[in-house]
Protein backbone atom coordinates (compact mmCIF):
# COMPACT_ATOMS: atom_id res chain seq x y z
CA UNK A 1 0.00 0.00 0.00
CA UNK A 2 1.42 3.37 -0.96
CA UNK A 3 2.11 5.72 1.92
CA UNK A 4 0.08 8.94 2.01
CA UNK A 5 1.94 12.04 0.85
CA UNK A 6 2.95 14.82 3.25
CA UNK A 7 1.80 18.40 2.73
CA UNK A 8 2.45 21.81 4.23
CA UNK A 9 -1.05 22.96 5.02
CA UNK A 10 -0.52 26.10 7.03
CA UNK A 11 2.16 28.73 7.56
CA UNK A 12 2.55 31.43 10.15
CA UNK A 13 5.11 33.88 11.38
CA UNK A 14 5.37 36.32 14.26
CA UNK A 15 6.63 39.87 13.92
CA UNK A 16 10.37 39.83 13.19
CA UNK A 17 12.12 42.19 15.59
CA UNK A 18 15.17 43.03 17.62
CA UNK A 19 15.42 43.55 21.39
CA UNK A 20 11.89 42.18 21.54
CA UNK A 21 10.14 42.27 24.89
CA UNK A 22 7.22 40.00 23.97
CA UNK A 23 7.63 36.60 25.63
CA UNK A 24 9.21 34.04 23.28
CA UNK A 25 6.39 31.57 23.93
CA UNK A 26 3.96 34.28 22.79
CA UNK A 27 5.98 34.88 19.61
CA UNK A 28 5.53 31.15 19.03
CA UNK A 29 1.77 31.24 19.65
CA UNK A 30 1.51 34.32 17.39
CA UNK A 31 2.93 32.21 14.57
CA UNK A 32 0.79 29.20 15.50
CA UNK A 33 -2.38 31.30 15.51
CA UNK A 34 -1.58 32.62 12.03
CA UNK A 35 -0.80 29.12 10.74
CA UNK A 36 -4.02 27.69 12.15
CA UNK A 37 -6.06 30.52 10.62
CA UNK A 38 -4.31 29.85 7.33
CA UNK A 39 -5.04 26.12 7.38
CA UNK A 40 -8.51 26.14 8.87
CA UNK A 41 -7.33 23.71 11.55
CA UNK A 42 -7.82 24.13 15.28
CA UNK A 43 -5.55 23.15 18.15
CA UNK A 44 -7.74 20.10 18.66
CA UNK A 45 -6.62 18.85 15.22
CA UNK A 46 -2.93 19.07 16.13
CA UNK A 47 -1.45 15.77 17.26
CA UNK A 48 2.24 16.31 16.54
CA UNK A 49 5.01 18.83 17.32
CA UNK A 50 8.46 19.14 15.77
CA UNK A 51 11.11 21.76 16.40
CA UNK A 52 14.81 22.44 16.13
CA UNK A 53 16.92 22.22 18.26
CA UNK A 54 14.65 21.91 21.30
CA UNK A 55 14.87 24.23 24.28
CA UNK A 56 18.46 25.12 25.16
CA UNK A 57 18.46 26.17 28.78
CA UNK A 58 22.09 27.30 28.69
CA UNK A 59 21.56 29.40 25.56
CA UNK A 60 17.94 30.52 25.67
CA UNK A 61 18.40 33.20 23.00
CA UNK A 62 19.21 30.49 20.47
CA UNK A 63 16.21 28.36 21.38
CA UNK A 64 13.92 29.62 24.14
CA UNK A 65 10.93 27.33 23.52
CA UNK A 66 10.82 23.56 23.35
CA UNK A 67 8.15 20.95 22.72
CA UNK A 68 7.46 20.52 26.42
CA UNK A 69 6.69 24.22 26.95
CA UNK A 70 4.34 24.35 24.03
CA UNK A 71 2.54 21.08 24.72
CA UNK A 72 1.88 22.07 28.30
CA UNK A 73 1.10 25.75 27.71
CA UNK A 74 -1.57 24.91 25.12
CA UNK A 75 -2.56 21.55 26.69
CA UNK A 76 -2.01 19.89 23.34
CA UNK A 77 -2.97 16.27 22.86
CA UNK A 78 0.16 15.00 21.15
CA UNK A 79 0.83 11.54 19.71
CA UNK A 80 4.28 12.27 18.24
CA UNK A 81 6.91 14.94 18.94
CA UNK A 82 10.52 15.75 18.20
CA UNK A 83 12.78 18.53 19.46
CA UNK A 84 16.31 17.55 18.57
CA UNK A 85 19.50 19.40 17.78
CA UNK A 86 21.16 16.20 16.63
CA UNK A 87 19.51 16.36 13.23
CA UNK A 88 20.49 17.61 9.80
CA UNK A 89 19.91 21.33 10.51
CA UNK A 90 16.80 23.39 11.14
CA UNK A 91 14.54 22.08 8.37
CA UNK A 92 15.37 18.54 9.45
CA UNK A 93 12.54 19.07 11.94
CA UNK A 94 10.17 19.48 8.96
CA UNK A 95 11.62 16.51 7.09
CA UNK A 96 11.04 14.13 10.01
CA UNK A 97 7.54 15.54 10.51
CA UNK A 98 6.83 14.61 6.88
CA UNK A 99 7.99 11.07 7.59
CA UNK A 100 5.87 10.95 10.73
CA UNK A 101 2.63 11.89 8.98
CA UNK A 102 3.37 9.53 6.09
CA UNK A 103 3.88 6.71 8.57
CA UNK A 104 0.65 7.51 10.36
CA UNK A 105 2.29 8.58 13.62
CA UNK A 106 0.44 11.91 13.44
CA UNK A 107 -2.06 13.70 11.19
CA UNK A 108 -1.22 17.37 11.67
CA UNK A 109 2.18 18.43 13.04
CA UNK A 110 3.11 21.95 14.12
CA UNK A 111 6.74 22.51 13.11
CA UNK A 112 8.28 25.62 14.67
CA UNK A 113 11.53 27.49 15.10
CA UNK A 114 11.64 30.34 17.60
CA UNK A 115 14.70 32.56 17.89
CA UNK A 116 15.33 35.19 20.56
CA UNK A 117 19.00 36.05 20.12
CA UNK A 118 18.69 39.81 19.86
CA UNK A 119 16.36 40.01 22.87
CA UNK A 120 18.57 37.74 24.95
CA UNK A 121 21.71 39.74 24.18
CA UNK A 122 19.95 42.96 25.13
CA UNK A 123 18.79 41.51 28.49
CA UNK A 124 21.62 39.24 29.68
CA UNK A 125 20.34 39.40 33.25
CA UNK A 126 17.15 37.63 32.12
CA UNK A 127 18.78 35.41 29.53
CA UNK A 128 22.30 34.63 30.76
CA UNK A 129 24.67 32.61 28.63
CA UNK A 130 25.55 29.68 30.84
CA UNK A 131 28.89 29.04 29.21
CA UNK A 132 31.03 26.27 30.62
CA UNK A 133 34.52 27.50 31.56
CA UNK A 134 35.98 25.25 28.86
CA UNK A 135 34.83 24.15 25.42
CA UNK A 136 34.08 20.55 24.55
CA UNK A 137 32.67 18.40 21.79
CA UNK A 138 33.02 19.68 18.24
CA UNK A 139 33.86 23.26 19.25
CA UNK A 140 37.08 22.18 20.98
CA UNK A 141 38.58 21.72 17.49
CA UNK A 142 37.93 25.33 16.46
CA UNK A 143 37.38 27.66 19.44
CA UNK A 144 40.93 27.38 20.88
CA UNK A 145 42.15 28.92 17.61
CA UNK A 146 39.72 31.83 17.96
CA UNK A 147 37.60 30.29 15.22
CA UNK A 148 34.53 30.67 17.42
CA UNK A 149 32.04 31.96 14.87
CA UNK A 150 30.69 29.85 12.02
CA UNK A 151 31.65 32.69 9.67
CA UNK A 152 35.31 31.73 10.11
CA UNK A 153 34.53 28.13 9.16
CA UNK A 154 32.40 29.06 6.15
CA UNK A 155 35.01 31.61 5.06
CA UNK A 156 37.60 28.87 4.63
CA UNK A 157 35.37 27.00 2.20
CA UNK A 158 34.61 30.30 0.45
CA UNK A 159 38.34 31.00 0.15
CA UNK A 160 38.68 27.81 -1.88
CA UNK A 161 36.21 29.23 -4.37
CA UNK A 162 38.28 32.41 -4.52
CA UNK A 163 41.59 30.60 -5.03
CA UNK A 164 40.54 27.60 -7.10
CA UNK A 165 37.61 28.93 -9.12
CA UNK A 166 38.27 32.68 -9.20
CA UNK A 167 35.14 33.72 -7.31
CA UNK A 168 35.11 37.51 -6.97
CA UNK A 169 33.66 39.66 -4.22
CA UNK A 170 31.45 41.39 -6.82
CA UNK A 171 29.92 37.96 -7.51
CA UNK A 172 29.48 36.94 -3.87
CA UNK A 173 27.89 40.37 -3.30
CA UNK A 174 24.88 39.37 -5.40
CA UNK A 175 23.49 37.22 -2.58
CA UNK A 176 23.34 40.14 -0.14
CA UNK A 177 22.23 42.63 -2.82
CA UNK A 178 19.42 40.34 -3.97
CA UNK A 179 18.35 39.63 -0.39
CA UNK A 180 18.27 43.27 0.55
CA UNK A 181 16.37 44.25 -2.61
CA UNK A 182 13.74 41.58 -1.95
CA UNK A 183 13.48 42.48 1.74
CA UNK A 184 12.34 45.95 0.75
CA UNK A 185 9.21 44.33 -0.71
CA UNK A 186 8.55 42.21 2.39
CA UNK A 187 6.59 44.17 5.02
CA UNK A 188 7.84 41.84 7.77
CA UNK A 189 11.54 42.01 6.86
CA UNK A 190 13.97 43.27 9.48
CA UNK A 191 16.25 45.26 7.16
CA UNK A 192 14.38 47.32 4.61
CA UNK A 193 16.98 49.83 3.45
CA UNK A 194 18.68 49.43 0.06
CA UNK A 195 22.25 48.17 -0.24
CA UNK A 196 24.44 49.18 -3.17
CA UNK A 197 27.39 47.30 -4.64
CA UNK A 198 29.58 50.24 -3.65
CA UNK A 199 28.50 49.97 -0.01
CA UNK A 200 29.12 46.25 -0.14
CA UNK A 201 32.62 46.62 -1.59
CA UNK A 202 33.54 49.17 1.08
CA UNK A 203 32.21 47.13 4.00
CA UNK A 204 34.62 45.96 6.64
CA UNK A 205 35.80 42.41 6.35
CA UNK A 206 34.78 39.87 8.99
CA UNK A 207 36.66 36.79 7.78
CA UNK A 208 37.95 37.02 4.21
CA UNK A 209 36.34 36.79 1.74
CA UNK A 210 33.23 37.40 3.88
CA UNK A 211 32.35 40.96 4.82
CA UNK A 212 29.79 42.42 7.22
CA UNK A 213 26.96 42.31 4.65
CA UNK A 214 27.51 38.60 4.01
CA UNK A 215 26.25 37.85 7.54
CA UNK A 216 22.66 37.65 8.75
CA UNK A 217 21.43 39.69 11.72
CA UNK A 218 20.25 38.36 15.06
CA UNK A 219 16.52 38.70 15.38
CA UNK A 220 13.59 37.60 17.50
CA UNK A 221 10.81 35.73 15.73
CA UNK A 222 8.92 32.50 15.40
CA UNK A 223 8.05 30.68 12.19
CA UNK A 224 5.53 27.84 11.97
CA UNK A 225 4.76 25.29 9.27
CA UNK A 226 1.94 22.78 9.70
CA UNK A 227 2.74 19.43 8.11
CA UNK A 228 -0.26 17.19 7.40
CA UNK A 229 -0.89 13.70 6.10
CA UNK A 230 -2.32 13.42 2.60
CA UNK A 231 -5.30 11.46 3.94
CA UNK A 232 -6.12 14.27 6.40
CA UNK A 233 -6.53 17.09 3.88
CA UNK A 234 -10.30 17.10 4.29
CA UNK A 235 -9.72 19.11 7.47
CA UNK A 236 -7.78 21.78 5.60
CA UNK A 237 -9.13 24.86 3.83
CA UNK A 238 -5.99 26.34 2.22
CA UNK A 239 -4.07 25.23 -0.88
CA UNK A 240 -1.78 22.45 0.34
CA UNK A 241 1.82 22.32 -0.86
CA UNK A 242 3.28 18.83 -1.23
CA UNK A 243 6.61 17.93 0.30
CA UNK A 244 7.70 16.14 -2.85
CA UNK A 245 11.13 15.10 -1.59
CA UNK A 246 13.38 15.51 1.43
CA UNK A 247 17.12 15.04 1.82
CA UNK A 248 19.12 15.41 4.96
CA UNK A 249 22.55 14.08 5.62
CA UNK A 250 25.96 15.00 6.94
CA UNK A 251 28.31 13.19 4.54
CA UNK A 252 29.49 10.94 7.33
CA UNK A 253 31.59 13.53 9.15
CA UNK A 254 29.75 15.60 11.69
CA UNK A 255 32.50 18.16 11.68
CA UNK A 256 33.25 21.63 10.38
CA UNK A 257 36.87 20.93 9.46
CA UNK A 258 37.31 17.28 8.50
CA UNK A 259 35.02 16.98 5.43
CA UNK A 260 36.35 17.89 2.02
CA UNK A 261 33.05 19.56 1.09
CA UNK A 262 30.14 20.95 3.05
CA UNK A 263 27.10 18.74 3.60
CA UNK A 264 25.01 20.86 1.21
CA UNK A 265 26.72 19.06 -1.71
CA UNK A 266 25.74 15.43 -0.97
CA UNK A 267 22.36 16.63 0.31
CA UNK A 268 21.56 18.60 -2.82
CA UNK A 269 22.48 15.63 -5.01
CA UNK A 270 20.45 13.28 -2.82
CA UNK A 271 17.25 15.34 -3.14
CA UNK A 272 16.73 14.46 -6.80
CA UNK A 273 16.79 10.71 -6.09
CA UNK A 274 13.31 10.87 -4.56
CA UNK A 275 11.43 12.70 -7.29
CA UNK A 276 10.77 12.81 -11.01
CA UNK A 277 11.25 16.57 -10.93
CA UNK A 278 14.63 17.92 -11.98
CA UNK A 279 16.43 21.19 -11.33
CA UNK A 280 14.98 22.49 -14.61
CA UNK A 281 11.46 22.27 -13.17
CA UNK A 282 12.22 24.56 -10.22
CA UNK A 283 10.53 27.97 -10.32
CA UNK A 284 12.14 29.53 -7.23
CA UNK A 285 14.80 28.68 -4.65
CA UNK A 286 14.90 29.69 -1.01
CA UNK A 287 18.42 28.78 0.10
CA UNK A 288 20.11 29.25 3.45
CA UNK A 289 22.13 32.46 3.67
CA UNK A 290 23.15 32.77 7.30
CA UNK A 291 26.45 33.50 5.60
CA UNK A 292 26.17 34.40 1.93
CA UNK A 293 28.60 31.82 0.61
CA UNK A 294 26.37 29.01 1.86
CA UNK A 295 23.78 30.02 -0.74
CA UNK A 296 26.35 29.59 -3.51
CA UNK A 297 27.13 26.08 -2.28
CA UNK A 298 23.42 25.22 -2.43
CA UNK A 299 23.06 26.53 -6.01
CA UNK A 300 25.95 24.28 -7.01
CA UNK A 301 24.85 21.34 -4.85
CA UNK A 302 21.35 21.30 -6.34
CA UNK A 303 22.76 21.29 -9.86
CA UNK A 304 21.70 24.75 -11.02
CA UNK A 305 25.34 25.21 -12.02
CA UNK A 306 28.54 23.19 -11.77
CA UNK A 307 30.75 23.03 -8.70
CA UNK A 308 32.89 26.16 -8.69
CA UNK A 309 30.55 27.98 -11.09
CA UNK A 310 28.28 29.56 -8.46
CA UNK A 311 30.01 32.93 -8.58
CA UNK A 312 29.60 33.21 -12.34
CA UNK A 313 26.04 31.89 -12.13
CA UNK A 314 24.88 34.80 -9.96
CA UNK A 315 27.10 37.46 -11.55
CA UNK A 316 25.20 40.69 -12.10
CA UNK A 317 22.26 39.31 -10.11
CA UNK A 318 19.83 39.16 -13.05
CA UNK A 319 19.39 35.38 -13.04
CA UNK A 320 18.41 35.26 -9.33
CA UNK A 321 16.33 38.47 -9.27
CA UNK A 322 12.56 38.45 -8.70
CA UNK A 323 12.04 38.64 -12.47
CA UNK A 324 14.96 36.35 -13.31
CA UNK A 325 14.98 32.72 -14.40
CA UNK A 326 15.59 31.45 -10.84
CA UNK A 327 14.31 33.92 -8.24
CA UNK A 328 16.26 33.49 -4.99
CA UNK A 329 15.30 34.26 -1.39
CA UNK A 330 12.31 36.31 -2.45
CA UNK A 331 11.47 37.31 1.15
CA UNK A 332 14.93 38.74 1.71
CA UNK A 333 16.63 35.67 3.09
CA UNK A 334 18.10 35.86 6.56
CA UNK A 335 20.40 38.68 5.45
CA UNK A 336 17.38 40.85 4.66
CA UNK A 337 14.45 39.46 6.62
CA UNK A 338 16.36 38.53 9.77
CA UNK A 339 17.89 35.39 11.20
CA UNK A 340 14.79 33.19 11.29
CA UNK A 341 17.17 30.24 11.31
CA UNK A 342 16.14 28.01 8.46
CA UNK A 343 12.36 27.98 8.71
CA UNK A 344 11.94 31.26 6.80
CA UNK A 345 13.03 29.55 3.59
CA UNK A 346 10.29 26.91 3.68
CA UNK A 347 7.74 29.53 4.75
CA UNK A 348 8.54 31.68 1.73
CA UNK A 349 8.52 28.74 -0.67
CA UNK A 350 4.92 28.09 0.36
CA UNK A 351 4.02 31.80 0.02
CA UNK A 352 5.36 31.84 -3.54
CA UNK A 353 3.82 28.51 -4.59
CA UNK A 354 0.44 29.82 -3.45
CA UNK A 355 1.03 33.16 -5.23
CA UNK A 356 0.54 35.08 -1.97
CA UNK A 357 3.75 37.12 -2.18
CA UNK A 358 2.09 40.46 -2.87
CA UNK A 359 4.66 42.94 -4.16
CA UNK A 360 7.37 40.28 -4.12
CA UNK A 361 5.33 37.58 -5.87
CA UNK A 362 7.17 36.02 -8.78
CA UNK A 363 5.38 35.73 -12.11
CA UNK A 364 4.39 32.64 -14.02
CA UNK A 365 2.22 30.63 -11.62
CA UNK A 366 5.12 28.86 -9.85
CA UNK A 367 4.64 25.18 -9.05
CA UNK A 368 7.98 23.86 -7.77
CA UNK A 369 10.40 25.29 -5.20
CA UNK A 370 13.42 24.20 -3.20
CA UNK A 371 13.93 25.28 0.40
CA UNK A 372 17.22 24.46 2.08
CA UNK A 373 18.83 25.05 5.45
CA UNK A 374 22.31 24.60 6.83
CA UNK A 375 25.33 23.85 4.76
CA UNK A 376 28.27 23.08 7.04
CA UNK A 377 28.23 19.61 8.52
CA UNK A 378 24.43 19.89 8.60
CA UNK A 379 22.14 20.25 5.63
CA UNK A 380 18.50 19.74 4.73
CA UNK A 381 16.76 20.26 1.40
CA UNK A 382 13.01 20.15 0.78
CA UNK A 383 11.42 19.98 -2.65
CA UNK A 384 7.99 21.59 -2.45
CA UNK A 385 5.37 21.32 -5.16
CA UNK A 386 1.88 22.60 -5.81
CA UNK A 387 0.77 19.73 -8.01
CA UNK B 1 46.57 37.37 19.79
CA UNK B 2 47.65 37.85 23.34
CA UNK B 3 44.13 37.49 24.73
CA UNK B 4 43.31 34.22 26.47
CA UNK B 5 41.88 31.64 24.11
CA UNK B 6 38.88 29.42 24.82
CA UNK B 7 40.48 26.21 26.08
CA UNK B 8 39.27 22.63 25.69
CA UNK B 9 38.03 20.65 28.65
CA UNK B 10 40.47 17.79 29.11
CA UNK B 11 38.84 14.39 29.29
CA UNK B 12 39.97 10.78 28.76
CA UNK B 13 39.56 10.82 24.96
CA UNK B 14 41.32 14.11 24.22
CA UNK B 15 43.88 14.61 27.01
CA UNK B 16 46.76 13.08 25.06
CA UNK B 17 46.14 15.44 22.14
CA UNK B 18 45.93 18.68 24.07
CA UNK B 19 48.94 17.87 26.28
CA UNK B 20 51.04 16.31 23.52
CA UNK B 21 53.08 19.47 23.05
CA UNK B 22 54.62 19.12 26.49
CA UNK B 23 57.52 17.25 24.87
CA UNK B 24 57.28 19.28 21.64
CA UNK B 25 55.72 16.45 19.63
CA UNK B 26 52.38 16.34 17.80
CA UNK B 27 50.33 13.17 18.22
CA UNK B 28 47.11 11.81 16.74
CA UNK B 29 45.23 8.67 17.59
CA UNK B 30 46.15 5.72 15.37
CA UNK B 31 44.82 2.20 14.99
CA UNK B 32 47.61 -0.13 16.03
CA UNK B 33 46.25 -2.87 13.75
CA UNK B 34 45.48 -1.22 10.41
CA UNK B 35 47.46 2.03 11.03
CA UNK B 36 44.49 4.30 10.16
CA UNK B 37 44.54 7.69 11.90
CA UNK B 38 41.40 8.60 13.84
CA UNK B 39 40.64 12.28 14.44
CA UNK B 40 38.83 13.50 16.45
CA UNK B 41 39.87 10.67 18.77
CA UNK B 42 37.41 7.80 19.27
CA UNK B 43 37.91 4.54 21.16
CA UNK B 44 37.39 2.48 17.98
CA UNK B 45 38.90 2.41 14.48
CA UNK B 46 36.31 3.23 11.82
CA UNK B 47 38.30 1.27 9.23
CA UNK B 48 38.73 -2.14 10.91
CA UNK B 49 36.68 -1.72 14.11
CA UNK B 50 39.72 -2.55 16.21
CA UNK B 51 39.66 -1.11 19.70
CA UNK B 52 43.46 -1.27 19.77
CA UNK B 53 44.01 2.47 19.28
CA UNK B 54 46.82 4.62 20.70
CA UNK B 55 48.42 8.05 20.22
CA UNK B 56 51.18 8.09 17.61
CA UNK B 57 53.79 10.79 16.99
CA UNK B 58 53.65 12.49 13.58
CA UNK B 59 56.42 14.62 12.04
CA UNK B 60 54.74 17.90 13.05
CA UNK B 61 54.62 19.33 9.58
CA UNK B 62 51.66 19.91 7.31
CA UNK B 63 50.27 21.75 4.30
CA UNK B 64 47.82 24.67 4.27
CA UNK B 65 44.58 23.30 2.80
CA UNK B 66 42.62 26.57 3.07
CA UNK B 67 42.51 29.62 5.31
CA UNK B 68 40.78 32.87 6.13
CA UNK B 69 42.13 36.19 7.33
CA UNK B 70 40.02 36.98 10.39
CA UNK B 71 39.37 40.69 10.96
CA UNK B 72 36.62 40.58 13.54
CA UNK B 73 37.45 40.92 17.24
CA UNK B 74 35.49 38.09 18.83
CA UNK B 75 36.57 39.26 22.27
CA UNK B 76 37.62 42.74 23.40
CA UNK B 77 41.35 42.05 23.77
CA UNK B 78 41.79 40.00 20.64
CA UNK B 79 44.51 41.28 18.29
CA UNK B 80 43.42 41.27 14.65
CA UNK B 81 43.90 40.44 11.84
CA UNK B 82 45.10 36.87 12.14
CA UNK B 83 45.07 33.69 10.10
CA UNK B 84 42.75 30.75 10.74
CA UNK B 85 43.73 27.80 8.57
CA UNK B 86 42.98 24.18 7.91
CA UNK B 87 46.23 22.23 7.82
CA UNK B 88 46.50 18.76 6.29
CA UNK B 89 48.76 16.83 8.65
CA UNK B 90 51.83 15.10 7.17
CA UNK B 91 52.05 11.44 8.09
CA UNK B 92 48.37 11.20 9.06
CA UNK B 93 46.43 10.77 5.82
CA UNK B 94 42.96 12.32 5.89
CA UNK B 95 43.52 14.30 9.10
CA UNK B 96 42.89 18.05 9.04
CA UNK B 97 43.54 20.44 11.90
CA UNK B 98 41.96 23.86 12.26
CA UNK B 99 44.70 26.11 13.66
CA UNK B 100 46.41 29.49 13.35
CA UNK B 101 49.37 30.31 11.13
CA UNK B 102 51.55 32.59 13.25
CA UNK B 103 54.72 34.65 13.00
CA UNK B 104 54.16 35.89 9.46
CA UNK B 105 52.22 38.73 7.81
CA UNK B 106 48.60 37.74 7.19
CA UNK B 107 49.00 38.27 3.46
CA UNK B 108 51.96 35.88 3.32
CA UNK B 109 49.93 32.65 3.53
CA UNK B 110 48.85 30.65 0.49
CA UNK B 111 47.23 27.31 -0.23
CA UNK B 112 49.88 24.59 -0.32
CA UNK B 113 52.29 26.39 2.02
CA UNK B 114 54.37 24.02 4.11
CA UNK B 115 54.00 24.66 7.83
CA UNK B 116 55.45 23.24 11.04
CA UNK B 117 53.89 22.97 14.47
CA UNK B 118 54.74 25.47 17.21
CA UNK B 119 53.07 24.81 20.53
CA UNK B 120 51.64 27.61 22.67
CA UNK B 121 50.97 26.67 26.28
CA UNK B 122 47.98 28.10 28.15
CA UNK B 123 47.31 26.56 31.55
CA UNK B 124 47.50 22.80 31.07
CA UNK B 125 46.83 22.92 27.32
CA UNK B 126 49.47 22.92 24.58
CA UNK B 127 47.85 24.48 21.50
CA UNK B 128 49.28 23.22 18.19
CA UNK B 129 49.78 26.42 16.18
CA UNK B 130 51.78 26.43 12.95
CA UNK B 131 54.52 28.54 11.33
CA UNK B 132 55.52 28.70 7.72
CA UNK B 133 58.53 26.58 6.77
CA UNK B 134 60.90 29.07 5.19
Amino acid sequence: MALPEAYITGIGQSKIGQKTTRHPLLLTTDAIREALDDSGLTLADIDGISTYPGKMSGYLGFSPVGCEDLIDALRLNIRWFNGSGEISSQLGAVAVAAHAVRAGAARHVICFRTVYESAAMSRPQDYPMNRAPRVEGMSQWTAPFNATSAVTWVAQYAMRHVKKYGMKREQLAQIALTDRKNAMLNPRALVREPLSLEQYMEARMIAEPMCLFDCDRFSDASTVLIVSAGDALGDVKCTPVRIAATAYQSDGRHSWDQPEVMASYPTGAELWKYTDYTAKDVDTVQLYDGFAFLTITWLEALGFCGIGEGGQFIEGGHRIALDGELPLNTFGGQIGAGRLHGFGFAHEAVVQLRSQGGERQIKGNPKVAVAASGGGPLATALLLARD
Amino acid sequence: MSAARPLPRLEPDNRFFWTSGEDGKLRFLQCSDCKTFIHPPRPICFNCLSENVAPAVVPGTGVVDTFTINHQKWSPNMEVPFIIARVAIDGAPGVILTTNIIDCPVDAVEFGDKVVVSFEQQDDVFLPLFKKVI
